[in-house]
This record gives C-alpha cells, sequence and structure tokens, in this order.
C-alpha cells in the first residue's frame, strides 16, 4: 500500500499511543485519555484496538485477529487484512505461534505465554458509566478509590436474582486498586486474565482511552465472600472436538431448532480436532 | 454434519465488487464526474468539508461519489483521509471582518452600513418543485446573462460591532491571546471544555443533532432569547507566518459562512446590563448549520453566565459526548457486528434463572 | 475535665466579597453531646454547616477533629481524599431532604449497606443482616428492605436516611433541618428516635435548626446566630427559658404556643 506509513498511522501518533501506552502500563487499570485518530474503519469496529496494535506492531511480529474467538469473522478478517496490507507482517491463525493477537470479545483458549502482547477491542472503557453518567464524576471516584457504588450493584442484582446478573464485560479489581472493565468478553474468560503472562492491552477509539494489565498482575472479579464469581458452564461437549473445557457457541442447525454447540475458539478446537487423529 | 463456518474473507470480496456496481448503478446512464458533485451539489459538498474538518471540494466531491451520496460516510472517509495528512503549521486567525462578502443579513437593524445583501438563498423562494430542472432545461436559465451584482469589495464591518462600541454587548478576548490553542483532532476531551474546544466540537458536530439542540432552546428548552445579530458568506484568505520569514502571507482563499447570535441580555448588581453572545463558523455556505451552532454555543455557556443547566442543550457532556455523527454512526452500527458470543453467555444466565424459578429446563 | 473535645472550630468565618456567610464562630463539642445552631434564614446557620462538613470552603479559622486513634486533625487542612474519606465513615451528614441523602434507585437495604459496603464489607448476608438490624432500629418494617425508597412516606424516607448514615457508626453526625417538611405527629416520632439513638450510640450532633423545639428535645447546647455571627450561646434550657440577647429574647417570645 503506496504513500502510507508502516501500519498507516505517522510516527507522532504512534509515538503519542505508546505514551499513553507506557503510563497505562505504569498504572494497571487505570484509564488513559489519548488523542484518537479517526481509522479507516468506522467507530465502535475496533478503531482503537488497531491504532493500539499499530503502535505496537514490528516488521517481525506475527499477527492473529480474531473476533468472537474465531479467525474467519468478517471483522477480524477485515482487521487481518488491513495490518497485512499496511505492514506486511506475517499472520497467523495459530495462537501459540503468534506474538501480536487482537481481540474482539474472546481470550484464546490455549495459554499465553510471556512475550506475548493481546490487544482487546473495548467499546464503553468505564465500569461505573452505568451508575454515574458524567465522566468528571467518574474520575473523581476512581482518583478517590469509591467504589462502594460498585458492590451495590452486585448487591441490588443477588437481592433481585438470587445472583449477580452480569455474564460479559464483568467489572474487575487490578492490582488490588483499579476497578476495570475487561471488555465484553464472557465472565468464563476473567479467570485467564489473573497473572497472565502475557501483556494485555486495551484499546478504545471512540471513547479515548487505553488502558493495561501488565503480566503476572492480580486481576480479581469483584463478588462476594458469600456469593463468589463462578463462570458458565455447559452440559454439551463441543460437538466437534469434544471438549468440555472451552466456551461453546450455540447454532441452530435446522429449522426445528436443533441445536449443536461448537468452541468458540476455532483455533483451539481445531488443533484439537488434529491431535485426535 | 456440521462445518464450521468458513469463507470470510472470499465473503468480503464479493461484498466489495457488488457495492462497487451498486455505486455504478445502470452502466447505461453516463458516471458521475467530481466537477458536477463540486458545482451542483455544492452544498453537499460544503457539508462534508465542515464536519470532515478538511477544506478540500475535491476530496469532499471524491468522498461523496465513493459513498454513493451517503454524506456521513463521505465525512468519516474524509476524516481518516485527514489523519494521514502532516500538520505543518497553524494559520492565523482568519479576519472574517475583511471578508469578500457574498451574502450579509442581519435581522436586528432594519438598514445598516453595506446593506442587506441577500445573496444566492433559498430563503425567498417559493418551494414548488421545478420540473424545468430536469432533462437540461437549466441550460434556458444559465444562457440568459444574469445582472451581476458586483462581490462588495469594501470590507463590511460587522453589526455587532456596533452594539460592542456602544458597550451594549459582551466583549468577546480569549483568556490568554498568546496561549496555543486547543486542538480536538489531537487530543481528547476534558470537562469542563474550554470555549475552543466546544466550538471545535460544534463546527464538526452533526447538523440535525444541533439542529434539534437549537430548536429546543427556541421552544423552552434554555430559552435564551435569540436575535440574529448577523449571517455573512464570502471568501477569506487564510494566512500563515512562518518562522523562516517573521511575517504573515497569505496560503489560499476559502469560503465561510459566519454567525453571530445576540442573546439574553445579563446584568448583576456590580454590572450594567449587556447583551451575550453565540458563535457559529463554518466551511462554504451552511447557514442552518452556522446559526445552530451560535444557539448551541450560547447554550453551552450558561455556565460561565451564572445560568442554572436545565436542559439537554445546556448539558455539556450530553451535547459535546453524542454530537460527533462519525462516532455515533459507528457505534450505533456495531451493533451489526456478532455479539453471539455476549448473547450466549446471557442465554445460559437467562435459562439458568429461569430454571430456578421453575419455569422451563435447565440449560 | 480530663475528656477533650471531639471538635473544636475557632474563628470560622466565610465570606463572599463584602458580604459575609459567617463571621468568627467558634466553639466546643464534646463526646456525646448535641448542639443546637438555631437562628432564621440567613442567620449563617447553614453556612456553618456546609462549613464544618466539608461543601464549602471557609474563608478562615481552625476546626480540630479528634479522631479514634487520639490524634487530632485540622480537617480544612486535610486533602480530600482523607476528607472524603472520614465523610463516609466517622461522619455522618443528615440532609434536610431525605431524597437527597439516598439512592432513590436502588433498595432500602442497599442504601443501608452502601457505606459498609466502601469501607469493605465483602458477605451479602451480613451486610444484609446489619441492614435487617439498623431498619429495625429505625423502626421501619424490615420486609420493606427490598422496596425502592420512593415507595416510602416522607417520614420513613428520613428515617431510612438516618439509618443509611450510622451504619458505618460515625461519632460525629451533622443535621439539616431534619424535621423539615414532615408532619407535626411525624416530627414528633422523628425527634424521639434521634434522641434515643443520640443517647445509645454515644453520638455527638451538631443540629441546624429554625425550630426551636427541636432544640429543646434534641440539643444539650444552643448557639443562637444571626447576620453570620453567634449572639448568644448556652445550655438549652438556660438560652430558651432565660434568654439574654434581644434577638434571642425576640426568637423564644415569637414560637406559637399551643
Amino acid at each position: 500500500m503506496s504513500g502510507y506509513n508502516f501500519a498507516y498511522l505517522d510516527e507522532q501518533t504512534k509515538r503519542m499511543i505508546r505514551r499513553a501506552i507506557l503510563k497505562a502500563v505504569a498504572i494497571p487499570g487505570y484509564q488513559v485519555p489519548f488523542g484518537s485518530r479517526e481509522m479507516p474503519l468506522s467507530y465502535g469496529w475496533g478503531t482503537g484496538g488497531v491504532q493500539v496494535t499499530a503502535a505496537v506492531i514490528g516488521p517481525d511480529d506475527v499477527l492473529k485477529v480474531i473476533d468472537q474467538g474465531a479467525d474467519d469473522t468478517t471483522n477480524a478478517v477485515s482487521i487481518r487484512r488491513f495490518f497485512a496490507r499496511t505492514t506486511g507482517v506475517a499472520t497467523t491463525r495459530r495462537t501459540d505461534e503468534a506474538t501480536l493477537i487482537q481481540t474482539r470479545h474472546r481470550i484464546p483458549e490455549t495459554p499465553l505465554r510471556e512475550g506475548q502482547i493481546v490487544v482487546f477491542q473495548v467499546p464503553i472503557p468505564e465500569p461505573l458509566r452505568w451508575l454515574e453518567p458524567h465522566e468528571a464524576e467518574t474520575r473523581k471516584m476512581h482518583a478517590l478509590e469509591e467504589y462502594g457504588i460498585m458492590h451495590v450493584r452486585l448487591y441490588e442484582d443477588i437481592t433481585l436474582h438470587g445472583r449477580v446478573a452480569t455474564s460479559y464485560d464483568y467489572p474487575v479489581r487490578v492490582n488490588g486498586r483499579y476497578v476495570m472493565r475487561p471488555s465484553p468478553i464472557p465472565k468464563f474468560d476473567n479467570p485467564k486474565l489473573d497473572r497472565s503472562p502475557a501483556l494485555l492491552l486495551f484499546g478504545a477509539g471512540r471513547e479515548k482511552r487505553i488502558y493495561a494489565v501488565p503480566p503476572y498482575t492480580s486481576v480479581r472479579s469483584l463478588d462476594f465472600e458469600d456469593h463468589p464469581f463462578t463462570i458458565e458452564a455447559w452440559e454439551q461437549a463441543c460437538g466437534l472436538c469434544g471438549s468440555r473445557e472451552s466456551f461453546l457457541d450455540e447454532v441452530i442447525v435446522d429449522d426445528k431448532g436443533g441445536r449443536l454447540f461448537v468452541c468458540s475458539d476455532t483455533d483451539h478446537c481445531e488443533r484439537r480436532r488434529e491431535g485426535a487423529r | 454434519m456440521y462445518v464450521a463456518v468458513k469463507g470470510g474473507e472470499r465473503a468480503i470480496e464479493e461484498a466489495h465488487r457488488l457495492l462497487a456496481e451498486a455505486r455504478r448503478g445502470d452502466p447505461a446512464v453516463a458516471e458521475i464526474t467530481l466537477d458536477q458533485i463540486e458545482q451542483q451539489l455544492a452544498l453537499a459538498v460544503d457539508r462534508v468539508m465542515t464536519e470532515g474538518s478538511l477544506y478540500d471540494r475535491e476530496l469532499a466531491a471524491l468522498a461523496i461519489k465513493q459513498a454513493r451520496g451517503d454524506l456521513l460516510e463521505a465525512i468519516l472517509l474524509l476524516r481518516a483521509y485527514r489523519t494521514t495528512l502532516p500538520r505543518f503549521g497553524v494559520s492565523e486567525p482568519l479576519d472574517t471582518a475583511a471578508m469578500v462578502i457574498r451574502r450579509r443579513v442581519s435581522a436586528i437593524f432594519k438598514d445598516l452600513p453595506g446593506g442587506q445583501i441577500l445573496g444566492p438563498t433559498f430563503d425567498y423562494t417559493h418551494r414548488l418543485l421545478d420540473f424545468d430542472l430536469g432533462n437540461g432545461h437549466e441550460e434556458r436559465a444559465a444562457s440568459r446573462e444574469p445582472e451581476r451584482a458586483e462581490a462588495a469589495i469594501e470590507p463590511m464591518p460587522r453589526v455587532v460591532n456596533l452594539l460592542d462600541r456602544e458597550g451594549l454587548i459582551e466583549t468577546e478576548e480569549p483568556p490568554d491571546a498568546e496561549a496555543p490553542v486547543d486542538d480536538l483532532t489531537r487530543e481528547p476531551l476534558r470537562f469542563p471544555a474550554s470555549r475552543g474546544m466546544r466550538l471545535q466540537n460544534l463546527a464538526r458536530g452533526d447538523e440535525g443533532f444541533l439542529l434539534a439542540l437549537g430548536y429546543s432552546t427556541q421552544r423552552g428548552y434554555g430559552r435564551n432569547h435569540p436575535f440574529a445579530g448577523e449571517i455573512r458568506l464570502g471568501a477569506v484568505e487564510v494566512e500563515v507566518v512562518p518562522a523562516e520569514l517573521g511575517f504573515g502571507i497569505a496560503v489560499a482563499a476559502i469560503e465561510v459562512t459566519e454567525c453571530q447570535m445576540v442573546n439574553q441580555f445579563k446584568g448583576s448588581a456590580s454590572a450594567p446590563p449587556q447583551f451575550t453572545r453565540g458563535y457559529g463558523l463554518v466551511f462554504g455556505e451552511a447557514e442552518r448549520k452556522v446559526m445552530v451552532m451560535a444557539l448551541v454555543d450560547r447554550a453551552l455557556r450558561g455556565r460561565e453566565l451564572g445560568e442554572e443547566p436545565q436542559s439537554p442543550a445546556q448539558d455539556e457532556e450530553f451535547v459535546l459526548y453524542h454530537s460527533d455523527n462519525v462516532e455515533a454512526s459507528g457505534f450505533v452500527q456495531h451493533l451489526k457486528l456478532p455479539h453471539y458470543v455476549d448473547f450466549q453467555s446471557e442465554l445460559v444466565l437467562v435459562r439458568n434463572l429461569r430454571a430456578e424459578r421453575g419455569v422451563g429446563p435447565r440449560p | 475535665m480530663t475528656e477533650r473535645a471531639l471538635l473544636t472550630v475557632r474563628g470560622l468565618s466565610k465570606r463572599y466579597g463584602d458580604r459575609v456567610g459567617c463571621l468568627d464562630v467558634g466553639f466546643n463539642l464534646w463526646p456525646g453531646e448535641v448542639l443546637g445552631v438555631v437562628g432564621e434564614s440567613g442567620s449563617g446557620k447553614t453556612t456553618v454547616l456546609h462549613c464544618l462538613s466539608g461543601r464549602l470552603e471557609p474563608t478562615s479559622g481552625s476546626t480540630e477533629f479528634l479522631q479514634r486513634d487520639g490524634s487530632v486533625v485540622d480537617i480544612l487542612r486535610l486533602p480530600e481524599v482523607a476528607r472524603r474519606r472520614l465523610a463516609r465513615t466517622d461522619w455522618a451528614l443528615v440532609q434536610q431532604n431525605p431524597r437527597d441523602g439516598l439512592r432513590m434507585g436502588v433498595s432500602a437495604g442497599a442504601n443501608v449497606g452502601e457505606r459498609i459496603m466502601a469501607v469493605g464489607a465483602r458477605h451479602y448476608g451480613q451486610i444484609r443482616g446489619q441492614a435487617l438490624d439498623w431498619l429495625s432500629q429505625v423502626e421501619i418494617p424490615r420486609e420493606r428492605i427490598d422496596d425502592l425508597p420512593g415507595t416510602f412516606s416522607g417520614g420513613m424516607q428520613q428515617r431510612l436516611q438516618i439509618a443509611r448514615c450510622l451504619v458505618t457508626r460515625p461519632r460525629l453526625v451533622f443535621m439539616d433541618e431534619p424535621t423539615g417538611g414532615l408532619d407535626v405527629s411525624v416530627q414528633a416520632r422523628l425527634l424521639d428516635l434521634l434522641r434515643s439513638l443520640v443517647a445509645d450510640l454515644g453520638l455527638s450532633a451538631i443540629v441546624v435548626t429554625h425550630d426551636l423545639a427541636v432544640t429543646r428535645l434534641l440539643a444539650h447546647r444552643l448557639l443562637v446566630m444571626r447576620g453570620g455571627e453567634v449572639v448568644e450561646s448556652g445550655l438549652t434550657d438556660q438560652v430558651l427559658d432565660d434568654p439574654q440577647h434581644p434577638y434571642t429574647q425576640l426568637l423564644v417570645s415569637s414560637v406559637l404556643q399551643p
């Protein structure tokens, strides 16, 4: 793609984003405001993730892009093509071969390792947003560690439903200090955030915030002692590879409502099937 | 046997091809040219430049063509292109008092120095569909030599300055004239926002959204008694002072529309009453936009003028966070993206909750 | 007297240009004591309350507070973080309109539990248990714990606000016209409740009101304010039965006798 800089953004912009990333890594879970640029994709479609990836990607990286856990969903394809065109960097579907993984709404099932970077696409970064619409006030609440209101929300859920009624984008406490939204990953994936060997970066383009969880940082999902955090479980196994440990997608296979459950993580599923042969 | 869905790449390529076909339409019909768009759909071009924050008529015309006439899509194209352009400097403030006027009207005085110049306006047309416009009958109108009034050469002083000389209207001075101007396209918005940031946000904000807000102030949601002090349209010079030269040189002439609203007077125990102001400035010819920009600007100044914010137009965070149609369109339309993983989580939860109540089987 | 004052205020003043909000106000407040601050609108009593509770920044003065660990700190010079934390734990503010002091969008139980959750309580059962206890203490039926405050009467909302404030056992409570807007019979019940809570919990309180009957029932000592200044102070009964200052005499004599 001639006429454009490596990874599309000019070097000034990349430097600005990297400064924001460094600040974010230094203060785990804290939302750093940054001068988000308009990108060739719409806001809401991953511009934050793309800007973070564009700022950190280098010619030797191997890039994997997933959406809903799959490499082949249209938006993942679109983003992967964008980086292929603007960087010429090698791309892969295999989690274990990737150095840089941009993801929307899932963390891969394959355990991450040191040296990997995961970039999350974030729609709404502010965990207090639904309780307090004003930005000026939520910034203060974070600064003064006033998180009582988050547990009030959980208390109400338990009162009404007998359990916490949040199933994705489940709020967490990072490094014992900041409360953070992990992006709309299912709560099933929250345990993977805790003390991950990988560097986790979160980009919200439209809302113009970047935050981070450095490797081996504690990430605890908010809960009550007598209503501890739990993850989803299925009675079924994956209809393709037989896994009982991965997050399953429900697929409707006929118009009588017949259904099949398959691994959301397509790479993981394929690998298991290869291994079984 | 269920096979996992693949082929996203091919699907996208086919979609692009279909889009190109749809864009071209019937091949028997002549392809539209950028000149045609730029000349004959000039107001669309002007809107795309203003909300795209980039003054380039040809690029805006190209964006409109590529976007098949969807102006919000064209604005996104132009903004994305703007991201790649290097910034080599900041111009001097535009001197709109020195504008070469094409149109200038004021509602607050019957007559004024320089006169009321109607210029090209829809205002006094009768809204009757003109079937002669179809099929080249515009030729006939164009062949008649119009009595061209000479574009006013002498600068026309701003009406509002006349009020200013009497001390009747608040003066507008930036708090620190030497400080660098905020740049909304480079830094994130913070609250409370500076007036500069607010005006930039409004200038590139969606015309429809601001129209509704401006209208709401007129209907009582934060009324501030506006009068149209002056609306002027014409060409202004863009001047840059390069460091090597130390003096200003004109690098371009652009067309802008400017509006100054004269609003509810304010006074206090210590200060006698004066009228207050609202301001609007846009690229090209865009009166409606520039007027609502001034109305909303004034509504948002409520805080510094000691007015209780009671209505949506006076709520700074509400207005400035939702005025950007590129952000809004993106986020609304992102709902089309797959959300089936999160939905699956919700399904599991809801089924469990229902099962606990004895309704329906356990998942 | 070996016991130290809980709160020592000296020279508290708030000016707005030439206008005076309050001028040179000073007093001591002892543990377990209720101080009434009375006056008409514009007397400066609310200004004093706002200065002490952190809502307004005073122009001058010092306010020393004796913390739980025995150390004394000047509240007006505390950094905002520390002040906000004190406001959530060791102090409380009961607002005149209970809707201003409650979260109307969450249940009564959540309202009462919030302050203990804010300081780290993480056991749902225990939080709920404490909320139930407090509802009993303020005479709200226990079965209303899951109801929204909007479904409560004005008097019940005020009692809910009190429970919400007292759950962390603050040692100092500010009250701003606590019975304002309530029916006379409801006021009486509320005052009785406040009196027993103050006695049972050993609270100190500063009650700002224009209603002398409230001070008669609740306050041990009184400050009478007018035009921003304290014109008279002393034991409540003494001040009300034998007022010395002409303004106090006027106030006392203009109270309607039933």
